[in-house]
């Protein structure tokens, strides 16, 4: 797979201290941009993926020829108008989209990191992140926004640079990942670590790819994406091409089918090892215990406009969890909007065609950024 | 925009900082918000209102009042406001006393159901009121607690809880609720409006 050449990155010299104790630097920030940056640079929007995410937004993806995770959301004339607004989003470090990671090469031995690269967190990715602000010259961005991953990373954001961003938007999210999170992860990690070609993560230099494991692991929490009332919607019983049961183990349903495509398409993109890194920033991310307990202190210092969405049928990130953000943030007099959005997409909603989510997103940009102009 | 919001906003201060209970599609808010510039806030359970509220640039929380006040912190708010609402609530001691609690002051308004018409119409009629105020049947109406003028200045009183400003809307006029003239008032007003604190 040739990536590169579409691939554009951003070189960070100086060093980057992780919340592991290790340092690095010059290490490569894959982004990617849409849209144009205005004169004033008070456009910009930076965007965050989600765990299996990566830069590329919207419009045809050029590694995986699909559209872009969020293309629903993002573009010309949509929720986030790329006429209006200049988007930026960048793959996470500890990804495998071009940003630094286990699949790259340790400057040191030559050798591919594996499981030797660092332990990453959410702090770690967006403290890295930020340095594309210092090269696009942008002193504040008009907003930040995520969902699920994403939304954990706008959090920890706006938490380490409070003046930066004018407005906050966390998606179908939590401030501390649950126990069941956790544990859905962990499923996910041990499918990979448990296929004999994961090798202790060193697949790559022993020409081997743990795909099995990393497609049990993807079907898993495919699962935990959709509700059980859109999966029986969608599939219900059905059976696939076939009139009756085989009495086999064969995918005699649907839903068996879709799951395995599933899995078979993640592992084409997706690497086994980032995966094993990201789940365990996302099962580190507290940023209750980071303030001791207290969330609201994670944002007293911001004067930053929040808008937090949930979704109904969400029982991953469940809108009590969203409010909780609220709650800590009307606790201290932030100025923060909420609301819960009817779907029963689960917690894949963010993702997907959910015109009242989609308005509600647009609406509060468009506003916003026509009060931001009113105010200059 | 309706009498009782120009009254209610004649009430509020300038520059201050407003919570709009139950905010609906956010005309007050967005009133106060442009003329008053009042840092205001909205509390709205429908779905569909706050999405108007979004799409209008106000800040609005989709919650109830019944659980959601408790979120905010001890006079956060110069003005909380509760428009026809209190007697919906299973226990509008409880709201009222959030109310007071969360703002430094409150203005609530009450549907009075001392009026003549409403009088009128249980005496000759013989079934539940049917008003320009109390549109909904008996049996679909959301009110479950209604009280006359009378009713809520006694309840005040028994609280504790001072009245700064009480005032009698009847059509579109506006005029004082006197100890004096509570009688009358509480057969002509349509709506009572409270600015209480505590």
């Amino acid at each position: 797979m040739n990536t590169e050449k579409n691939i554009k990155t951003l070189i960070v010299k100086k060093p980057l201290k992780l919340d592991c104790g290790k340092t690095i630097n010059n290490f490569p920030v894959a982004f990617e941009t849409y849209g144009s940056l205005n004169e004033n640079k008070d456009n910009a929007i930076l965007v965050f993926h989600a765990l299996t995410g990566d830069q590329f937004v919207t419009g045809l993806n050029p590694i995986t020829k699909k559209d872009g995770w969020w293309s629903f959301a993002v573009g010309p004339d949509k929720a986030i108008d790329t006429n209006k607004y200049f988007v930026i989003c960048s793959n996470v470090i500890g990804g495998c989209m071009g940003s630094y990671g286990p699949s790259h090469k340790d400057p040191e031995t030559q050798k591919t990191f594996g499981t030797d690269f660092p332990v990453i967190t959410i702090n770690d990715m967006v403290n890295a992140q930020y340095n594309l602000l210092e090269h696009f010259g942008i002193d504040k961005l008009f907003a930040i926004t995520g969902g699920s991953m994403g939304g954990m990373q706008v959090l920890q954001f706006i938490t380490n640079f409070p003046d930066k961003a004018k407005t906050v938007i966390p998606i179908a999210t939590t401030s501390s990942h649950s126990a069941q999170n956790i544990a859905f992860n962990e499923l996910g990690r041990q499918a990979i670590t448990a296929d004999s070609d994961w090798k202790d993560g060193n697949y790559e230099v022993n020409n081997a790819n743990p795909g099995k494991g990393l497609a049990v692991a993807r079907m898993a929490a495919h699962i935990t994406y959709l509700s059980k009332k859109g999966l029986q919607e969608k599939f219900g019983r059905k059976l696939q091409e076939r009139e009756d049961l085989k009495f086999g183990f064969d995918a005699d349903f649907q839903i068996e089918s879709y799951l395995r495509y599933q899995g078979s398409v993640f592992v084409d993109r997706f690497d086994a090892n980032s995966y094993l890194y990201i789940t365990r920033a996302m099962d580190y991310f507290d940023l209750v215990k980071q303030f001791n307990g207290n969330l609201s202190d994670a944002f007293k210092n911001t004067k930053a406009k929040f808008f937090v969405i949930s979704f109904t049928s969400d029982w991953l990130y469940p809108t009590q969890e969203n409010k909780d953000i609220v709650i800590a943030l009307n606790s201290i007099g932030a100025d923060v909007g909420f609301v819960e959005i009817v779907s029963d997409k689960g917690h894949d909603s963010f993702l997907l065609d959910v015109p009242d989510f989609l308005n509600a997103l647009k609406n509060f940009l468009d506003k916003s950024y026509t009060e931001l102009k009113n105010e200059k | 925009m309706k009498n009782e919001f120009k009254v209610i906003s004649n009430l509020i201060e300038d520059n201050k900082k407003a919570l709009d209970v139950g905010c609906a599609d956010g005309t007050l808010m967005q009133y106060l918000k442009e003329n008053k510039n009042i840092n205001v806030r909205g509390l709205e359970i429908s779905k569909e209102k706050v999405q108007e509220c979004i799409a209008k640039g106000l800040t609005v929380i989709e919650g109830n009042a019944e659980k959601d006040l408790k979120q905010f912190p001890d006079k956060s708010f110069d003005y909380v406001v509760l428009s026809q609402t209190l007697q919906a609530f299973l226990s509008p001691e409880l709201v009222l006393d959030e109310l007071l609690r969360v703002g430094k002051k409150a203005i609530v308004t009450i549907p009075n159901f001392g009026n003549w018409k409403v009088r009128l119409h249980l005496l000759f009629k013989g079934t539940m009121p049917i008003t320009k105020s109390l549109p909904e049947q008996w049996h679909s109406t959301p009110n479950l607690h209604m009280c006359t003028i009378k009713d809520f200045v006694n309840f005040i009183k028994s609280k504790e809880i001072k009245m700064i400003k009480t005032l009698a809307l009847n059509n579109n006029n506006v005029s004082n609720i006197t100890n004096n003239n509570l009688g009358t008032k509480n057969l002509f007003a349509d709506l009572g409006i409270f600015l209480i604190e505590k």
